[in-house]
């Protein structure tokens, strides 16, 4: 047993420090720092910048443009990366659709689709729940009916993160209503400007547009953009999920927001005092930082173990559940640092240009907090990670 | 970074684990400490001449194994498992921790004698109004001309009924919170001018208050060993941590195997999700407490600050998950949770006097505060 990282990987990390810090671009984190909403282009010029490099899908196999890194290395990278608090590389094409792609897919796909999920070109996104089909994912009802060398696909997808930008979606569809739930589903990519599709925007409590409907309405899908076989779908669901896990714990970027919660705290007076010295807000403080150094521990023992060659199973379930878990206590505790502030609607005053306002930092607070509820809901609940740990881990 | 242990360090677990299923099995663990004595010296006895593991964490050179801190970690995981009353903690990993700090001739012969089964330890230490502030000590050390002479009264001193020996916190000098001027003593239990009440404690071992009056001592190293006291009782609450680990294990595997086998409603009641995501909740617990452990043994070598904040936020993190995993292994148990009769009782009982045992989760709180924020 020993904790230190090896000379090798803290070589690693200040090369990918190095190359954070020369080739950020300068744009987005202008955009960043005013508080901005992040565009399309804004993600998609890190990306490339990034796979300019060569290290966009470091998880892929080589062959397909992978890295080669090692567990360690793969987590170094995404500590880099929040302790920079740059954009994420939205994962719907890197780690989602790409690794179904390259295991299920002819070689004609892969060599159609992968170059540009590697390069940042093709915004992707993901056509799985519907109003019906929440968790339980496997009764959707959108229909794909085989006519010749097309399925025309009826039926409406929801919750479509960022589908407002997408150029390709991936879509879940039942190609054989007689079949058993999950087995008559399968897996199809489909062109986001195909006539019949449409996108509409659901605004969530926070006031934003992030995520979306989306109606086919007798979308015509050539047979050659489906992936493994007809009604093969549900297996390449499951895959999909496998690879949803990697930095799922987020606990780099909640080490960053625990910083941030401090200077916030040692900025609010209370009673003649800085928040922070409170004893019973410093205390709350402490809890979280425990909890933090918990769940990173735990994250880094799963790290060691895959190193060594155990392939991570449904403990992940448990990272999900922390760490979605402690990511919303951070945003509880700066609600609780602004307090009445948090009310005001400052980004909207400060759009408006009528001039400074009594507390900035209480920019965003209240609508983060908001925002950030739905980290329990979505990639499987939370109660669903805890039936899935109960059942695999526990025996239950 | 690794978190394996080497063959060496799995044997040791193994034949531990398996010396305890023959001699502490829970029927047998209850009719000792329920026995007149309370203890059976025959099981430390054992652990020195049929294991050989009061050694696991010493330098071959005074008979040990070799090992350190992680052995220290694998035997007190055991020790929780079995619900073993034995002072490993407090004589191998406490005393053994001082008198390593030590390193004099003297000292290797008493760590030989630990090492060969010949001394039990206990920390006496605690003092009424000190609570959980290690460098609270009013306990007087007078310096005579042919060695120390102490007077005080040390109280809730776990152990001290069966400990050969006291290891006794004392001022040399100061005032009574100055870090400067403690030291610690070593003190026969026999000594002229100790004397001990003895209590039963909840979790089947036992305890007692100690007044000394004109005890003759002798020091455990320097006469002002605040340092290294502070150093020493780190590890043991990292010991601590892994005994817990071990108790939490146990109580998360014998509410599983309950739960499944009790039937209500035509049902084993497992199939309940609001009783499942309890025993989710509860696992989630015992493995990260694993993790907290793991850190905090790795840290003791590390500078002080980054080893106590280490150390503190294992303790922060284990006596809250303790409570936590008791209760619930408790409350699924239903009625029979209540119960003498089976082993989960006495766990939750041991699980209950961890959290406080070397300091609440509250007060280990306060000392991560009380460092550095990037320490």
């Amino acid at each position: 047993m020993q904790l230190d990282f090896t000379d090798q990987d803290l070589e690693f990390r200040d090369e990918v420090r190095r190359f954070i810090a020369e080739h950020y671009p300068a744009e987005v984190r202008e955009r960043q720092q005013h508080g901005l909403e992040l565009r399309k282009q804004d993600y998609l010029a890190w990306h490339q910048a990034v796979a300019r490099r060569g290290w966009s899908v470091p998880a892929w196999p080589v062959e397909y443009g992978g890295t080669g890194w090692t567990p360690t290395q793969r987590y170094l990278w995404n500590e880099e990366l929040a302790l920079a608090d740059t954009v994420p590389i939205i994962s719907f094409g890197t780690g989602l659709v790409g690794p179904v792609i390259y295991t299920f897919g002819t070689a004609e796909q892969k060599a159609r689709f992968l170059p540009d999920i590697v390069a940042g070109t093709v915004w992707w996104c993901q056509g799985y729940s519907e109003p019906g089909a929440g968790s339980d994912l496997a009764s959707l009802q959108t229909r794909a009916v085989r006519e010749g060398e097309h399925y025309v696909v009826n039926g409406q997808k929801t919750w479509t993160t960022l589908g407002h930008f997408a150029d390709w979606g991936f879509f879940l569809v039942r190609t054989d209503p007689r079949a058993r739930k999950q087995a008559g589903i399968s897996f199809l990519l489909i062109d986001m400007r195909s006539p019949g599709v449409t996108v509409r925007p659901i605004i969530t409590l926070d006031g934003t547009h992030e995520v979306n409907e989306v109606w086919l309405e007798d979308v015509r899908v050539p047979v050659e953009n489906r992936i493994h076989e007809e009604n093969q779908g549900w297996t390449c669901a499951k895959t999909l999920l496998a690879h949803e896990r990697g930095g799922i714990a987020m606990v780099s970027r909640s080490k960053v927001a625990l910083t941030c919660l401090r200077d916030l705290a040692a900025s609010v007076v209370e009673r003649g005092r800085p928040l922070l010295e409170d004893p019973a807000f410093r205390r709350k403080l402490t809890g979280i930082e425990v909890d933090l150094l918990a769940l990173e521990y735990t994250e880094l023992r799963m790290l060691a173990a895959e190193t060594a060659g155990n392939v991570p199973g449904v403990e992940v379930s448990m990272l999900k559940i922390r760490g979605t878990e402690l990511q919303q206590r951070l945003n509880e505790l700066a609600l609780e640092a602004v307090g009445p502030h948090a009310a005001l609607r400052v980004r909207a005053t400060l759009a408006a240009g009528a001039g400074p306002v009594a507390m900035p930092a209480a920019v965003d607070v209240a609508d983060t907090y908001f925002n950030m509820r739905k980290t329990s809901i979505f990639g499987g609940s939370n109660e669903i990670q805890r039936n899935i740990l109960a059942k695999s881990v526990l025996g239950l | 970074m690794d978190f394996s242990f080497t063959p060496e360090q799995e044997m040791l677990r193994e034949s531990l684990a398996r010396y305890f299923a023959d001699t502490y099995s829970f029927p047998r663990r209850q009719a000792m400490v329920r026995s007149a004595q309370g203890w059976a010296p025959g099981a430390w006895r054992g652990l020195a001449d049929d294991l050989g593991v009061l050694g696991a964490g010493f330098d071959p050179d005074v008979g040990g194994l070799g090992g350190g801190a992680v052995e220290h970690l694998v035997v007190m995981e055991e020790i929780g498992r079995a619900l073993a009353i034995e002072p490993y903690l407090e004589t191998a990993v406490l005393g053994g921790g001082l008198l390593r700090r030590w390193d004099s001739p003297r000292a290797r012969e008493w760590i030989e004698r630990i090492v060969g089964g010949e001394v039990r330890l206990a920390f006496a230490h605690l003092e009424p109004p000190a609570r959980y502030d290690l460098q609270h000590v009013t306990t007087r050390a007078t310096r005579q001309p042919d060695g120390w002479v102490l007077d005080g009264l040390k109280d809730a001193v776990r152990g001290a009924p069966f400990a050969t020996h006291l290891l006794v916190t004392a001022r040399t000098s100061g005032d009574d919170r100055d870090r400067r001027g403690v030291a610690t003593f070593l003190v026969a239990a026999d000594a002229a001018g100790l004397t001990l009440r003895r209590y039963p404690t909840v979790d089947g071992s036992l305890a007692a208050d100690v007044c000394l009056a004109g005890v003759r001592a002798d020091t455990l190293g320097s006469d002002d060993g605040f340092d290294a006291l502070e150093a020493a009782v780190d590890e043991a609450i990292a010991g601590l941590c892994a005994e817990a680990v071990g108790v939490m294990r146990r109580l998360l595997a014998d509410t599983v195997e309950y739960t499944k086998q009790r039937r209500q409603f035509d049902a084993p009641i497992a199939a309940n999700q609001v009783l499942q995501h309890r025993m989710v909740d509860m696992y989630t617990r015992v493995e990260q407490a694993v993790s907290m452990t793991y850190l905090a043994t790795l840290s003791l070598s590390r500078p002080p600050a980054q080893r106590m904040r280490a150390v503190s936020a294992a303790k922060v993190f284990v006596a809250e998950a303790a409570r936590f995993v008791g209760q619930a292994a408790v409350q699924l148990h239903g009625g029979m949770g209540m119960t003498d009769e089976l082993a989960v009782s006495h766990y939750f009982k041991r699980a209950t006097m961890i959290e406080s045992q070397f300091g609440s989760a509250d007060h280990h709180a306060h000392r991560i505060e009380s460092l550095a924020p990037d320490a």
